[in-house]
Parts: C-alpha cells; sequence; structure tokens
C-alpha cells in the first residue's frame, strides 16, 4: 500500500505537525513500508473469529465513587509553559461571536 | 412553497456523580477556585491511567432506562481525537461504535387535556467525560485565554435524538420533559447556570418541491445552548433565515456541507462559527487504557426494578386515578418528587384528588414560598393534611375553618410537628366544629327571624341581600354551622 502527499499531509494537519517537502516524501515512504507491514496480517483466515475489542481479557475494572485528593494548584499549573497562578493561559481563544 | 422544519437535539448531561468519571477529582462546581480539582489523570499527565466511576455507569444506565432505550450486554471505550485547549489529553474519552444505550424515546406531553403526545426517538446516549473551561479575557487587552480545568473528566451522557422535532416548540417542551425525567431519576441535578445541562440543535428544510418531492437544505448545527428559551430563539431564527437563504441561493443538502453555528441570545440571532477547510476527523480508537463494560441481565432487571416512576407515568396516573386536569397534574409535577409524593399521599387518604391539588396548589405551596421551606422543613405531613382535609369532605368543618387551622399551625418560629390530635385539638380549642344538630340550627333559626321582622319582610319583597345578616346572626348563635347548611334551612323558613 502506498500512501499519497496529500495522505501524509493530511495525517501531519491533524496531528499537528509542521512538515516540509523532504519529510513528507520520507514519511509517505516510512509509513507506507509500516502500513505494508501490517498487511501482513489480512492473510490470517478470520471467518468465524469474533473481533477482539480489548488485548487484555478483563472487563468491569471499578473504582468507588470517593473522593480523593486532588492536586495542589500550584502542582497542577506546574508545568505549564504559561500560567497566571490560578490558571493555564493559552494564546487567545478566537470565536467568531 | 412551503417546507417542514426538521430539528434533532444533542443533549448533554452531567451525572450527579461525587467524583469525575475515571478519577477521584470532586466535581463540585467551584469557578471560585480554578484548578483545584485536578490529578494527572484528568490533566493527561503521563503514566496516569483511567478507572471508571461505578457510580457514573450506574447513573447513566438509569438515565438511558428513563429514555426507554435498551441496553446492550457489551459497552467500550473510545479515544475521540482533537486539539483544543480545554482537551488536557488531546482526545475525550467517550463511546463510539458499542455506546452503553440505543434505541429509546421520550414522549413530549400533550399541551392541553385532549392532545396526543409526540414521540421523539432517542438514537442513542452514551458516557463520556467533559472538557475544562475556557475563560476569556473580557479586558480585550487580548493576554490570552485562561484554561480552569476543574470540569474536565466530569461525566456526561450525551443524548442523541433522531431528527423527529418539527417546531421549535417542541423543541423546548421536549428538553423541558427530558429535564423533568432526569430530575425525578436523580442522575442530574440539571442545572442550566451550572452548565449540568447544554444542548446542540440539528436543524434544517424540507422544501416541498413543485412535483412533491422534498428538497433537504443543508443542516446547520446550533452549538453550545444553555437554556431552553435559547434554544427555542436559535431554532426559530435558524428556519426564518434558512428560508430566506433557501429562497436566495437554492441550495440543498447535496450542495453545501453541515455547518456549525453559534447563538447570540443578546441579539436573537444565531452567528457563522469558524468554518474548517475538512469535515471532522476525530479518528475514534478503542481506549488501550480502559477495559470494557458487560453487564447481565439480572443486573439490569434489578436496575429497571429499582427505576422511579417516570414523570410521564405519574402525569397519566395523577389524571386517571385522581381526576385532575393535565394542568394540575403539571403543576404538582414541576414542583418535584416530593411534592408529588405528598399529592398522592395526601390524595390516596382523602380520595378527592382535585381537593388535594387545590389545597397543595394553593395554601401549601404559598406557605412554602413566604417561608422558603423545602417539603423536608414543612410542619404539616402528608397524613395530617389528609385528615384536615378529610374533615372538610365529610363536612365536620367548614373549607373556612380548615384555612384557619392549617395557617394556625404553620405559624412561628419553628412550629412542632402536626398530627391529626393536634389538629383535632385545635378545632375543639376554638369552637369550629360544624354543629350537626340540626334541631339546635332550626331553632336559632326561627328566634332570628322572629326578632328580626324588617330583615325578613325585604328579603320577602325581594332583597335576597337580607338573608345575609340573618344567616350572620344565625352563625353567631349556633357556633360551628354549616353556614351552607344554615342558608337552606333559613330560605326553607322564609319562604315556606
Amino acid at each position: 500500500m502506498s500512501l499519497s502527499a496529500k495522505d501524509v499531509e493530511k495525517v501531519a494537519r491533524l496531528a499537528r505537525l509542521r512538515l516540509n517537502e523532504t519529510d513528507i516524501e520520507q514519511y509517505a515512504a516510512q509509513l507506507s513500508q509500516i502500513l505494508d507491514y501490517a498487511a501482513i496480517l489480512e492473510a490470517v483466515e478470520t471467518e468465524g473469529v469474533e473481533p477482539m475489542v480489548h488485548a487484555i481479557e478483563l472487563a468491569n475494572v471499578w473504582r468507588e465513587d470517593e473522593i480523593l485528593t486532588s492536586l495542589p494548584r500550584q502542582q497542577a499549573l506546574q508545568n505549564s509553559p504559561a500560567q497566571d497562578g490560578k490558571h493555564f493561559v493559552v494564546p487567545q481563544i478566537l470565536d467568531a461571536s | 412553497m412551503s417546507y417542514d422544519v426538521i430539528i434533532g437535539l444533542e443533549v448533554h448531561v452531567q451525572l450527579q456523580t461525587q467524583t469525575k468519571v475515571f478519577c477521584g477529582c470532586s466535581t463540585a462546581f467551584n469557578p471560585q477556585a480554578p484548578n483545584t480539582q485536578t490529578c494527572p489523570t484528568c490533566l493527561g499527565l503521563p503514566g496516569a491511567l483511567p478507572v471508571l466511576n461505578k457510580k457514573a455507569f450506574e447513573l447513566a444506565v438509569q438515565t438511558a432506562m428513563g429514555l426507554n432505550c435498551e441496553i446492550p450486554l457489551f459497552t467500550k471505550w473510545d479515544r475521540k481525537q482533537y486539539f483544543y485547549p480545554d482537551l488536557p489529553k488531546g482526545y475525550q474519552i467517550s463511546q463510539y461504535d458499542l455506546p452503553f444505550s440505543r434505541n429509546g424515546h421520550l414522549d413530549i406531553p400533550p399541551a392541553t387535556d385532549g392532545d396526543t403526545p409526540i414521540r421523539v426517538r432517542i438514537l442513542r446516549a452514551h458516557l463520556e467525560e467533559d472538557a475544562g473551561k475556557n475563560l476569556h479575557d473580557e479586558s480585550g487587552r487580548g493576554a490570552g485565554s485562561m484554561i480552569d480545568l476543574n470540569r474536565a473528566g466530569t461525566p456526561l451522557v450525551e443524548i442523541v435524538t433522531e431528527p423527529d422535532l418539527r417546531n421549535a416548540m417542541s423543541a423546548r417542551r421536549f428538553l423541558e420533559e427530558l429535564r423533568l425525567l432526569l430530575v425525578y431519576l436523580g442522575v442530574s441535578d440539571c442545572n442550566m447556570q451550572e452548565g449540568s445541562l447544554r444542548c446542540d440543535a440539528n436543524v434544517n428544510l424540507h422544501v416541498h418541491g413543485p412535483d412533491g418531492t422534498k428538497i433537504p437544505t443543508p443542516i446547520v448545527e446550533v452549538k453550545n445552548l444553555n437554556s431552553f428559551r435559547f434554544t427555542e430563539q436559535a431554532i426559530e431564527f435558524e428556519v426564518a433565515r434558512q428560508w430566506e437563504q433557501y429562497q436566495k441561493t437554492g441550495q440543498t443538502i447535496h450542495d453545501a456541507p453541515k455547518v456549525t453555528r453559534g447563538f447570540d441570545p443578546d441579539r436573537g440571532m444565531t452567528y457563522a462559527l469558524r468554518e474548517k477547510e475538512e469535515a471532522a476527523d476525530y479518528r475514534y480508537f478503542p481506549d488501550p487504557d480502559l477495559v470494557p463494560v458487560t453487564v447481565t441481565e439480572e443486573q439490569l432487571s434489578l436496575w429497571r426494578s429499582r427505576l422511579v416512576e417516570s414523570p410521564a407515568s405519574r402525569r397519566e396516573r395523577f389524571r386517571q386515578e385522581y381526576g385532575l386536569s393535565l394542568y394540575d397534574a403539571q403543576v404538582i409535577l414541576d414542583q418535584g418528587v416530593l411534592f408529588a409524593d405528598y399529592f398522592e399521599q395526601v390524595a390516596s387518604q382523602t380520595k378527592d384528588g382535585k381537593q388535594a391539588a387545590n389545597w397543595l396548589t394553593q395554601e401549601v405551596q404559598r406557605v412554602l414560598n413566604d417561608r422558603r421551606w423545602t417539603l423536608t422543613e414543612f410542619p404539616f405531613p402528608a397524613p395530617a393534611l389528609g385528615h384536615l382535609l378529610s374533615l372538610v369532605s365529610t363536612k365536620k368543618i367548614t373549607g373556612k375553618s380548615a384555612k384557619d387551622v392549617f395557617n394556625l399551625l404553620v405559624e412561628g418560629d419553628e412550629p412542632e410537628v402536626v398530627t391529626s390530635e393536634t389538629i383535632d385539638a385545635t378545632i375543639a380549642e376554638r369552637g369550629l366544629a360544624l354543629v350537626e344538630d340540626t334541631g339546635a340550627i332550626d331553632m336559632a333559626i326561627a328566634d332570628v327571624i322572629g326578632r328580626n321582622p324588617k330583615a325578613v319582610q325585604d328579603f320577602r319583597s325581594g332583597k335576597q341581600a337580607a338573608a345575609g345578616a340573618l344567616i350572620g346572626q344565625v352563625m353567631k348563635a349556633v357556633k360551628g354551622a354549616d353556614p351552607q347548611s344554615v342558608r337552606e334551612r333559613l330560605l326553607k323558613q322564609l319562604e315556606g
């Protein structure tokens, strides 16, 4: 399977990655190889096999509705690129309103 | 040319849990202390793992059961990927192809007696996590936007209807009925100010073509409507705008993609939101951090058996069993589960639903409002009110006396809890019991007639009003006589 430059551009845009022409060409080739490798699985006969939803055969892992201690605000904010002591600060969100 | 309006709603409801859906942070509404209810999980820090809140799942299932949905025995979690500042992980944990419920319905109640309900099908309801809140700098200096992640991870049920609504008013009435149901089920507080219930409306027109065909216009999604009135206004505006647009451009659903618009309540108008150059691509995939949930038929029937009666069923029962009008039934239902329970206790005791409804919607509500009491603080338990009303219907006291007793017993800062005994004692103390001794009443009437020849003559010459004064004198003489019966007996003697 061969990915086009357009496919790569779309995936990059969705992942907010900025790629140049060379990157795109390189990734198109590499990602195509990865897809080809995964395509080996298509040879497996899956007729009558239930789709697998999860790699672990486990269900119903719960927690009770009990409050646990939250992080102190300073710790919650500490890795943020920008903050005002109370909030995470991000570049102005532009709504059309 | 004419058209049909086609409306479908997506409603987001915050569930009433103590903690978030995948971590132990509090869900309390706390805008005064931003970013104090977060942890590595809801901040999306590397290595943190979500674990499902059992209570959130149970409330979600109850919600779906109230909406008459099918509950599959297997459900799983998916990641919906998009970038927005209020979404710390870069994806929202949601449900895609195997939601925990589907195929239900909710009926919009009839607007007046004699009308029929309107069925709105529910496509699905799924459980997901809420995002954080963006706060915009109002100063306009453009310093940036501030993010509060206290809300991030609050459990949300998203309820998606089929496009079964045909006008803005039905959409509002559907939301009102949904809200009533959710409050009765106790799954959400539905506080609109705090954003516990939010709605997106999908609106388009089916224009009737000249050859009888229907031409669908492009679908518009109006996002983030946080009041029922705004929802109604936004839809009304959209219908007018889309009709005008269609006449101008002739664009159909095939010519233009679905667009999203916002609603400006101040101007009563919708406005275009910034268009993405391509259709949203959320790249859903199963969340490897969360295992699926399975339920058994036994568990489902247990939950179903614990479900409270729906407002729709109660409304119908109040009309059938207690003879209430749709209006009276609705007034009582709107006051909440406790009030409706109270009504039923009184009405089943007195066997007179109309009387109970009148008392509850007038006397009881007036006192609750004046005193700012909740029903749990109200000192008049249902059995006591039932006793008082029974005394009226069996003509032991007058309606007027009953009101006097009622008002007397709820007076004071902290009145004692009223019982049948305190009611009886108050009636005895005040001499309010109706005298049933007709002999005594007749004697008093004869006496009053004898002493008031002028009034008697006035009455006989056609002055009906003269009887009033005579009745008054009889009532004075025989304390506790039923004025209605005194009137009848007096007129009989005067005319006889």
